[in-house]
């Protein structure tokens, strides 16, 4: 697993809390920072892609692991 | 790159109906858009500080039923009084067991969000409601304040 400044427990919210809760917690961090969000949405998967793809921040990694979905996105 | 821009009316004002409004303005926003929702006839209600939002399964034959109900309980027998409340408190139910947000969370995070949030003033006229009970910061509108802005949309949206 990379390295990442802040975390955020997305587990058990459902579209769009994920991404909104991600977004907030963005929105405090730095340029070039890295944050690392879990979630158990299987949606997540293809809305961080979304996410990143329309806001400019970098998804660094997507994964599943033991059911949970795991996202490092860096900050634009 | 100019900034997206949304726009959504919201028309409908029941429990279920609240959410698509809700959802994609505060996501939207979240992508960087800037939104506004223009909220006519029953749409009102989603603005009312203190939601008092109802689920019906009246009309609404694609509406799945708890306990297979919609299989053997006869439509009439839905319109016995406290089924709406009951049908209600389990969608309430059933979305947090889900981790669905409330309207009022989707909400909150739209106003954070700086949606703008417009109530067709003609419709206040009709209903004579009692524009103390919205929120803060609503807006008074008619069609051509909504044109105004919708009419630079990239998105537009009739709910």
């Amino acid at each position: 697993m990379a390295n990442f400044d802040q975390e955020l427990d997305a587990s058990g919210l459902n579209c769009p809390l994920p991404i909104l809760r991600a977004k907030k917690t963005l929105a405090g961090m730095g340029a070039g920072q890295v944050l690392h969000i879990i979630a158990t949405d299987p949606g997540s998967v293809k809305d961080f892609e979304a996410f990143s793809k329309q806001t400019g921040n970098t998804l660094l990694e997507s994964r599943e692991e033991g059911g949970k979905f795991h996202f490092l996105i860096k900050k634009a | 790159m100019e900034q997206k821009k949304l726009a959504i009316i919201a028309t409908k004002g029941s429990l279920d109906w609240a959410y698509p409004p809700f959802i994609l303005a505060s996501t939207a926003a979240a992508l960087g858009y800037e939104v506004q929702i223009f909220f006519t006839f029953y749409g009102l209600k989603l603005l009312e500080k203190k939601l008092s939002l109802e689920v019906t399964p009246l009309g609404n034959p694609g509406m799945p039923m708890p306990m297979a109900m919609d299989k053997w309980f006869p439509v009439l027998l839905t319109a016995l009084p406290g089924m709406q409340a009951m049908m209600t408190a389990m969608m309430k139910k059933k979305m947090a067991s889900k981790g669905v947000a409330s309207v009022e969370e989707l909400r909150s995070l739209c106003q954070e969000a700086d949606v703008k949030l417009i109530a067709c003033q003609m419709t206040v006229d009709l209903f004579d409601m009692d524009t103390s009970a919205f929120l803060d910061g609503v807006e008074y509108g008619g069609a051509a304040t909504f044109f105004e802005f919708a009419g630079e949309t990239d998105i537009c949206l009739y709910i």
